[in-house]
């Protein structure tokens, strides 16, 4: 083979293998967009199988309670069982109360995924308005907004949280999730608002104004979507920590009233009973930290597989 | 026959990704000489810029060299161990980045990144003597009043001046081999000539060897002794610069020197020099009247300063044809491009199209006029909404402007697939499975599904390689033929106005400083500014683009 530059002379490669045309296009390939792409990747890995499967099982036992157990959490108890062990029909045995713990830790999982997916749900979307508004249209509203986001940044949402539920009257789910994720968009705006600020930089937005399209729509219809992937993530995140939240405000007796069941209600309640009966206190807490892994887990593999420079590197 | 200062030898380069191997060299010698200048010429992908981060032990990422030998002067640097390519780094090999925004730190001065080379390379001891090299590393770059710019920090350097800091930076060490990656890219052609003869006296001073790593042909020939061009990791041709330019040999190389534009080049799909006389009677469609456009920019506190992006611009388009608006970077040529787009509001002056005046317009008329009027931009990358199919991208503007149905929008959106070649499968595909080239053909189908009569074309062709650039080039003149459309065509490439304009703006400072039609201009240039530009552009004396067969 001759070789270019040994002979400092004019070297030319065998010509055949330069039939390519220029530019091909591939329409062999999957269609690939960030979504599907990051669908691919979460598909592959099996621990979000794991984290998926067990978030469903969460929300069926939300759902549908008497599927898992026909035993009434709160009427019926007697005081003889008191901290009592697992007997039959009762496998974990009884609370101070002499109420099932089974039971107890079944129906709590709905009250914790209401508190948890409302408060997330007011928090996410508040944040995003908040945010999208002030980093697309800037100026005097981007300055309002701004702060009105840092006092809220500035008050920790356990604190508010106790204030909150102290004064109402009235203390149901509704309430609990707003004084929750009323104190908790900031962070979400923030986050929301930079992206904002990034994708409006794209020329497909100034494409948009030049084919006539409204600000607001050009907002909703292709800045919105291509800033939307981290506060998902963020959103999965805080899920588990408005779940965290509702079963701390009802550990410190804040939360919602006796007469519901909640995973904090029934740690706090059994924590003064923890050398004599401890078991009360482990399945609540187990229940409520599986199902806040389960969330951050979600929550962290969501946050890899929407990162196409964290996609590569694995 | 003298050793060769490097001899690299079937060099394989492959970068890991996931548990597979993907080679992107395959097999790459040439030997170097004491002295000479050789430019590595390619397309993007090529492998260029990998056989100088190779060179020098810098590749990115997971890539490794799997085979091959380079050896510096005797020394095998393939197997070296990281001391000892610290130590050839700098002292016997010199490195100028491609991008000299992103290669300086910003946090710290200039002085302080040279006297970092300094130190590092043991070039001198103490504070006093380390200062006042770095000193006259400066100096020796081209750089006026070293001495005070020293303390100075990037973001108040030109971009012309961060490249002299970082060629200094380069030859502070006196190196036997400098690597210069696309050195001049990021910059104007004024400033990119500038800095090129200083860097070639430079270093046939003190008989430096310099590897040119470009895309630009014209450039190379220029720079170099001899050309190796490369594609898909493979060196196609080799040899002497006026040999490989006059007669390429390659098929690949005789298509790359077809494609590049240049002075000498004609206009594309131009038919006869009776066109050239149809320019003065056509009717005009857009014209601009004494445009100015005043920006303030904020300078801390309430103040704000005024700043004049464009002066009292006047220009008109007959229909069908193309008018080119040409300037360096600032030289407010795109600020006219958005005015006329209705993207900016002009601060004085008047836009007329058909003769009837925009500025006095209503919203809704605005409306009507977006259908008349579509823009394609530079960045084929920032230009798409990557979330959106690119059947859903070109139907958008029917879309809003309530055109058809869903299905006579979506049947539009094929027909407008075949107008600018693309298979009509990539309705349901999405922006970033294309390349460049490609999705800037989609760019083009969106801005003509309105049927518009006049194209924004902003830059449209800068970002793409020779060859894609030549095939968009002839798309858009066969469009306009097809269309009868009107072109404002923005750019900084004198040598594409050269193939794709008939009329001609030349800008700067916000001014037309000449205008005229494009083979006046080219032939007989009556500004000082005009001439200096032309000048500039490299490879002006070379044989490229489409002259002979």
């Amino acid at each position: 083979m001759s070789r270019p530059d040994l002979d400092r002379g004019h070297y030319v490669a065998p010509a055949d293998t330069m039939s390519v045309p220029v530019d091909v296009v591939r329409i062999d390939a999957k269609p690939s967009n960030l979504w599907l792409d990051s669908w691919r990747d979460l598909r592959r890995r099996p621990l979000f199988w794991i984290s998926a499967a067990f978030v469903l099982l969460v929300i069926i036992v939300a759902l549908v309670p008497t599927l898992f157990t026909q035993v009434a959490p709160n009427s019926g108890c007697l005081l003889a069982d008191s901290n009592k062990g697992p007997t039959d029909g009762h496998p974990l045995g009884f609370t101070r109360q002499g109420c099932d713990i089974y039971a107890r830790t079944i129906w709590g999982t709905r009250t914790s995924l209401i508190v948890g997916v409302l408060a997330t749900l007011i928090s996410t979307i508040v944040g995003i308005v908040m945010g999208a508004l002030a980093g697309f249209y800037g100026g005097w509203l981007d300055s309002v907004l701004s702060r009105i986001g840092d006092i809220f940044f500035t008050i920790p949402y356990i604190i508010a949280g106790i204030v909150v539920m102290s004064v109402l009257p009235q203390r149901n789910e509704l309430v609990l999730a707003f004084a929750i994720g009323g104190f908790a968009w900031a962070s979400t705006a923030r986050i929301m608002r930079a992206e904002v600020l990034r994708v409006k930089q794209a020329d497909f937005v100034m494409g948009a104004e030049s084919i006539g399209m409204s600000k607001f729509k050009t907002l909703l219809v292709h800045v919105l979507p291509n800033a939307m992937a981290p506060v998902i993530v963020v959103a999965t995140l805080s899920l588990a920590g408005a779940i965290v939240a509702e079963a701390t405000l009802s550990f410190l007796g804040v939360g919602l009233g006796s007469g519901t069941m909640s995973w904090g209600l029934d740690i706090s309640q059994a924590q003064t009973n923890i050398r004599t009966a401890p078991m009360a206190l482990f399945w609540p807490s187990l229940a409520l930290t599986l199902t806040v892994l389960a969330f951050v887990t979600l929550g962290e593999l969501l946050r890899d597989a929407v990162d196409p420079k964290a996609r590569a590197q694995r | 026959m003298t050793e060769p200062l490097l001899r690299v030898r079937d060099l394989r380069v492959a970068f890991r990704s996931g548990k597979k191997n993907r080679e992107v060299l395959h097999g790459v010698s040439f030997d170097m000489m004491a002295g000479e200048t050789l430019a590595i010429v390619g397309e993007s992908g090529s492998g260029k810029s990998t056989t100088a981060s190779a060179i020098v032990g810098l590749l990115p990422g997971t890539g490794h060299v799997t085979e091959g030998s380079i050896t510096l002067d005797g020394r095998e640097l393939t197997t070296a161990k990281r001391a000892e390519l610290e130590h050839i780094r700098g002292r016997d090999i010199g490195y100028v980045p491609q991008d000299p925004m992103s290669n300086l730190n910003p946090v710290w001065s200039i002085g302080f990144q040279v006297k970092e080379a300094v130190r590092a390379n043991g070039l001198a001891q103490g504070r006093q003597e380390v200062h006042d090299r770095a000193v006259e590393v400066l100096q020796q770059a081209g750089l006026a009043d070293a001495a005070r710019r020293m303390h100075q920090f990037p973001h108040q350097f030109s971009g012309g001046m961060r490249q002299r800091a970082l060629i200094g930076i380069g030859l502070a060490a006196d190196p036997q081999l400098l690597i210069a990656d696309e050195p001049t890219s990021a910059l104007d052609v004024t400033v990119q000539r500038v800095i090129l003869d200083h860097l070639a006296s430079l270093t046939s001073e003190r008989g430096t060897s310099v590897l040119l790593i470009t895309h630009d042909l014209g450039l190379a020939g220029d720079r170099a002794d001899r050309i190796i061009v490369m594609n898909q990791g493979e060196i196609v041709e080799a040899g002497p610069s006026a040999e490989i330019l006059s007669r390429p040999q390659h098929p690949y190389t005789q298509r790359l020197v077809a494609a590049a534009p240049s002075l000498a080049s004609k206009r594309i799909g131009a038919v006869t020099t009776r066109e050239e006389a149809k320019v003065e009677t056509a009717p005009t469609v857009v014209e601009g009247r004494d445009l100015v456009k005043q920006y303030s920019i904020r300078s801390g506190g309430l103040r704000s300063e005024k700043f004049l992006a464009v002066d009292g611009v006047s220009f008109s388009i007959p229909r069908g044809k193309t008018l080119a608006l040409v300037g360096e970077s600032g030289s407010g040529k795109s600020t006219v491009a958005k005015m006329l787009l209705q993207l900016e509001k002009p601060t004085d002056g008047e836009i007329l199209i058909d003769g009837e005046a925009t500025s006095t317009m209503s919203r809704a008329e605005v409306f009507k006029l977006r259908r008349r009027m579509q823009p394609v931009f530079q960045d084929p990358y920032g230009s798409l909404d990557p979330l959106r199919s690119i059947g859903n991208l070109i139907s958008e503007p029917l879309h809003v402007h309530g055109i058809g149905t869903r299905d006579e929008q979506h049947k539009r959106s094929l027909e407008l697939l075949d107008q600018v070649a693309l298979p009509r499968e990539l309705a349901e595909r999405y922006p970033n499975e294309l390349s460049g080239g490609q999705r800037q053909r989609v760019a083009i189908a969106r801005a003509l599904a309105l049927k518009p009569d006049i194209v924004v074309l902003d830059e449209a062709v800068s970002a793409l390689d020779v060859l894609v650039q030549d095939q968009i080039l002839h798309l858009l003149s066969d469009l306009q033929n097809e269309l009868g459309l009107t072109y404002l065509f923005i750019t900084h490439d004198l040598a594409v106005v050269r193939v794709a304009a008939d009329l001609v703006c030349v800008m700067e400072k916000g001014r037309i400083v000449e205008q005229g039609t494009v083979d006046s201009i080219f032939t007989d240039p009556q500004e000082e500014y005009t001439r200096r530009l032309l000048d500039a552009i490299p490879g002006a004396s070379l044989p490229l683009g489409g002259v002979g067969p």
